[in-house]
C-alpha cells in the first residue's frame, strides 16, 4: 500500500511565495536598510588603518580581560598575523556581519528570554519554535533568506540572527528561572515594584548565565557567516568556499585560520564583560 | 453604673488595639486546587497526611490564631514542615493566605492592594533570610542600602543612613566589601542590617541564625537582644531550636503540623507543657543551658559578719549544724567562707575570722548558666557562691542543689515515661 504523500513542502513554497508577493516593500526596506548598515560599519573599520585598529582591539582585551597581559599579546599577534596574510578587509567584513547579526539576535532573543521566564506560557509558546530552530540544518535557513532578500550580506545576516538566537534565549530564560528563590523573596519582602524586581535583583543576578548565552550567540553568528558565504556574503567565509572549489588547500586553511584568531578574541572579550563574584 | 462600664470597655478595647501589634486570626492555608473540600475532611477529624492522600491537597496553615504584643520577640518554633515558614511569610504576604485575618497595626493585610501591600512591605516589615540571601552583585553597603534604593531615597541619604546602621552592627569599614568575601556571621549581619535600613516596626526573621556555627550563633542572640533592648522592634523569629526559642522569644508558640499546639511564655513551656507533643521537645532541651545559677541556688541563709569573732562562727555552724559558713560584711559583701574545724582551732589558738579565712572558691554571676557550674563544682571541695555584680552574696549552690534541678523534670505534672 502506498500513502499519499502530504504537500508539505508544497505548502511551505505556497507561503514563501506569498510572503515574498505581499510583503515585498517591507522586505526590500529591511534589505536596505541592513545593506546601509554593513556598508557603512565596513566603510569605518576600513578607514581606520589596520596596524591602528590592531592596537585599539588590544587595548580593549587589555582591559576587558583585567590586564592579562598573555591574552594582549597573543591578541595582537593574531590580528598581525591576519594583516600579513592579506585577510584583513575580508575580516572586517566578518567581523561587521557577526556583530551587526548578534546585536540583532540579542535584541529579539534576551527580551524574549525574559518574557518566557516570567510567564510559563510565553515558554512553552517559544519552546517548540527553538528546538526547531535549532534542529533544523542550517543551510535550509538559507533558501528563504535568498528567496526573501536575494543575494548578498542581507540574507547572510538574517540567516545568521535566526540561527544565533534560540541559545541566547534559552539561557537568558534559565537564568533568570535559576535566581535562587530567597533573592527573589528578598525584592519582594522589601517591595519591589515587578521592574524593579527584575532589573536590581534578577537580571543582575542571572547575568553570568545570560553572558554565557551572549558569548554561544556571537560564536555561533561567526560560523554561520562562513556558512552564509554560500549565498554571497562576503568575508572570511567566501575565501574558505572558493578554497574548496579550487581545493587549494593552502587558501582554505589561511582563511580558517583567520576565521578561529577572531573566534578566539571574540570569546574572551565576552567571557570576561561580567566581573566573577562566586556565589554564596 | 452602666456608663461607667462602657467606658471602661472603652478603654480596654483601646489599650488591646495598641498593644498588640499583630493579630492573626484564624489563619489557614492550603497549596493546592480543591481546597473547599479538603478543608471539610479535615474539620471532620481527619489528619493532615489523609487529607493529602485523598484530595492531593497540602494544609499548611491550620486555623492559626495569635497576638503579638508591641515591641515583644515573638517565636514560631516547630520542626521542619511544620509550617513555621509559611506563617512567617503570611504576614507580609510572600504567601497568600487561603483564609483568616492578620491585622498588623490594625490594618487588614489581606485586603490590601498591591500598591498599598508594597508600601507596608517598605516601610514596616523588615526580613531576614536563613542563607542571608544577599545579593552578590552588589556591595555589603549596596546590599544595605537596597531597601531605600527601592523606595526611591536619593543615593547620597541611602548611603549615609546604610554606614550608621553598618556601624550599629559591627560592620563599620567593611561596605565596600562583596558578600562573597564575609563570614557566615558577618554576612548575616549585613543581612539584619538590610532588614534595620528603612527602621521598620516589624522584623521577620526566618531561621535566620540557624546556617551558622554554634559559637558565632550565641554572639548573635546575645547581640540581637541587645539591639532589641536599644531599639525595640517587634521580631517574629522563626527557629527550629528550643534553646534558641527559650533565650530569645518573650512568647514562643510551638507549632506542629501547620497548628500552633501551645502559646506561652518560655517558662510556660518548659514547667507546664500542655500536651505530650510539647513535652516531648522539651525534653530536648538542655537544661545545663537552659537554667542558670539564679534557677538552682539557694538563699545564703546563715552568715557570719566578717567583725565578728570565730566563738560566733562556731556558735552559728554548731547550731544550723553545717560544716563551713560564709562570711560576708556588713554591707553583705561577700568575703570568703570559713570552715568549722578552722574555727575550732582558731577558738583555742586565740586567732582571728581574717587569718582563716578561705577566699579561693569559686564565684559565679547569677547567670551563670549551668553548665558552667557543674565543673567549678565538681573541681572543688566546698560550695559555689552566687555574687552579683555589686559583690553582695546572692545564693549558695550545692552539688545536691544542680542534681535536684536536673532532677525536677522528671517530676513534672504530667510525669515521662
Amino acid at each position: 500500500m502506498e500513502l499519499p504523500k502530504l504537500p508539505v513542502g508544497d505548502v511551505v513554497e505556497v507561503i514563501v511565495k506569498w510572503i515574498g508577493t505581499y510583503f515585498k516593500g517591507l522586505l526590500e526596506a529591511i534589505s536596505d536598510g541592513l545593506q546601509f548598515i554593513v556598508s557603512g560599519f565596513e566603510d569605518i573599520l576600513l578607514v581606520i588603518p589596520a596596524p591602528v585598529l590592531i592596537l585599539i582591539i588590544s587595548v580593549l582585551v587589555w582591559f576587558v580581560t583585567r590586564h592579562d597581559i598573555k591574552m594582549t599579546v597573543l591578541t595582537a599577534l593574531g590580528l598581525l598575523l591576519i594583516w600579513d596574510l592579506g585577510l584583513w578587509e575580508l575580516s572586517m567584513l566578518t567581523l561587521v556581519l557577526v556583530l551587526i547579526s548578534t546585536i540583532i539576535a540579542l535584541a529579539l532573543s534576551i527580551p524574549l528570554g525574559i518574557g518566557a521566564a516570567r510567564s510559563d506560557t510565553l515558554n512553552s509558546a517559544i519552546k517548540p519554535f527553538l528546538d526547531f530552530m535549532q534542529t533544523m540544518p542550517s543551510f535550509v535557513y538559507l533558501i528563504p533568506a535568498v528567496i526573501f532578500f536575494g543575494l548578498g550580506s542581507v540574507p547572510g545576516i538574517i540567516a545568521t540572527v535566526i540561527f544565533a538566537m534560540p541559545p541566547a534565549l534559552r539561557l537568558t530564560n534559565l537564568g533568570i528561572r535559576q535566581v535562587p528563590v530567597e533573592l527573589v523573596e528578598v525584592a519582594d519582602a522589601f517591595g519591589c515594584t515587578s521592574r524593579q524586581k527584575l532589573f536590581k535583583v534578577q537580571i543582575p543576578v542571572a547575568l553570568p548565565t545570560i553572558m554565557t548565552g551572549v558569548n554561544q550567540c556571537i560564536m555561533l553568528a561567526l560560523s554561520m557567516t562562513v556558512i552564509a558565504s554560500m549565498i554571497g556574503a562576503g568575508g572570511l567565509g567566501y575565501q574558505v568556499l572558493v578554497g574548496i572549489q579550487r581545493v587549494d588547500i593552502g587558501m582554505g586553511f589561511e582563511a580558517g585560520l583567520a576565521i578561529v584568531i577572531l573566534a578566539i578574541i571574540l570569546d574572551r572579550i565576552t567571557q570576561n564583560l561580567v566581573p566573577k563574584y562566586a556565589n554564596k | 453604673m452602666e456608663g461607667f462600664v462602657i467606658i471602661e470597655s472603652v478603654c480596654n478595647k483601646d489599650s488591646t488595639e495598641s498593644r498588640h501589634i499583630i493579630s492573626v486570626k484564624s489563619l489557614t492555608k492550603v497549596f493546592g486546587h480543591d481546597y473547599e473540600k479538603a478543608l471539610e475532611i479535615h474539620r471532620k477529624g481527619r489528619s493532615k497526611k489523609e487529607v493529602y492522600e485523598e484530595t492531593g491537597v497540602t494544609i499548611a496553615l491550620d486555623n492559626v490564631s495569635f497576638d503579638v504584643i508591641r515591641g515583644e520577640t515573638f517565636v514560631l518554633m516547630g520542626l521542619s514542615g511544620s509550617g513555621k515558614s509559611t506563617l512567617l511569610r503570611c504576614l507580609n504576604r510572600l504567601i497568600d493566605p487561603t483564609n483568616g485575618d492578620i491585622l498588623i497595626d490594625g490594618e487588614d493585610i489581606i485586603a490590601k492592594n498591591s500598591d498599598d501591600l508594597r508600601e507596608i512591605r517598605r516601610r514596616k516589615l523588615g526580613m531576614i533570610f536563613q542563607n542571608f540571601a544577599l545579593l552578590p552583585h552588589r556591595t555589603v553597603l549596596d546590599n544595605v542600602a537596597f531597601g531605600l534604593e527601592i523606595m526611591g531615597v536619593s543615593k547620597e541619604e541611602r548611603l549615609k543612613r546604610s554606614e550608621e546602621v553598618l556601624r550599629m552592627v559591627g560592620l563599620e569599614g567593611h561596605g565596600a566589601s562583596m558578600p562573597s568575601e564575609l563570614s557566615g556571621g558577618m554576612k548575616q549581619r549585613v543581612g539584619l542590617a538590610r532588614a534595620l535600613t528603612s527602621d521598620p516596626d516589624i522584623l521577620l526573621m526566618d531561621e535566620a541564625f540557624s546556617a551558622l556555627d554554634p559559637l558565632i550563633r550565641r554572639d548573635m542572640q546575645d547581640e540581637l537582644l541587645e539591639l532589641q533592648e536599644r531599639l525595640g522592634k517587634t521580631i517574629i523569629f522563626v527557629t527550629h531550636d528550643l534553646d534558641e526559642a527559650l533565650k530569645l522569644g518573650n512568647h514562643i508558640a510551638l507549632m506542629k503540623d501547620g497548628a500552633i499546639v501551645q502559646i506561652g511564655t518560655p517558662e510556660e513551656i518548659l514547667t507546664n507543657p500542655e500536651n505530650a507533643y510539647v513535652e516531648k521537645f522539651v525534653a530536648d532541651v538542655d537544661l545545663t543551658r537552659a537554667l542558670s545559677a539564679k534557677d538552682v541556688m539557694r538563699e545564703p541563709g546563715v552568715v557570719a559578719q566578717c567583725t565578728a569573732g570565730p566563738r560566733v562562727a562556731m556558735h552559728l555552724m554548731e547550731e544550723h549544724d553545717i560544716p563551713q559558713i560564709f562570711i560576708v560584711t556588713r554591707q553583705h559583701q561577700f568575703k570568703g567562707l570559713v570552715t568549722l574545724e578552722d574555727t575550732v582551732g582558731a577558738v583555742k589558738a586565740g586567732k582571728g575570722i581574717p587569718d582563716i579565712l578561705i577566699t579561693a572558691i569559686p564565684i559565679v554571676a547569677p547567670d551563670a548558666s549551668l553548665g558552667d557550674i557543674i565543673t567549678l563544682i565538681v573541681e572543688g571541695p566546698y560550695p559555689v557562691a552566687v555574687v552579683d555584680e555589686t559583690n553582695r552574696l546572692r545564693g549558695v549552690i550545692s552539688r545536691g542543689a544542680i542534681l535536684a534541678a536536673l532532677a525536677r523534670k522528671g517530676e513534672g505534672p504530667h510525669g515521662t515515661t
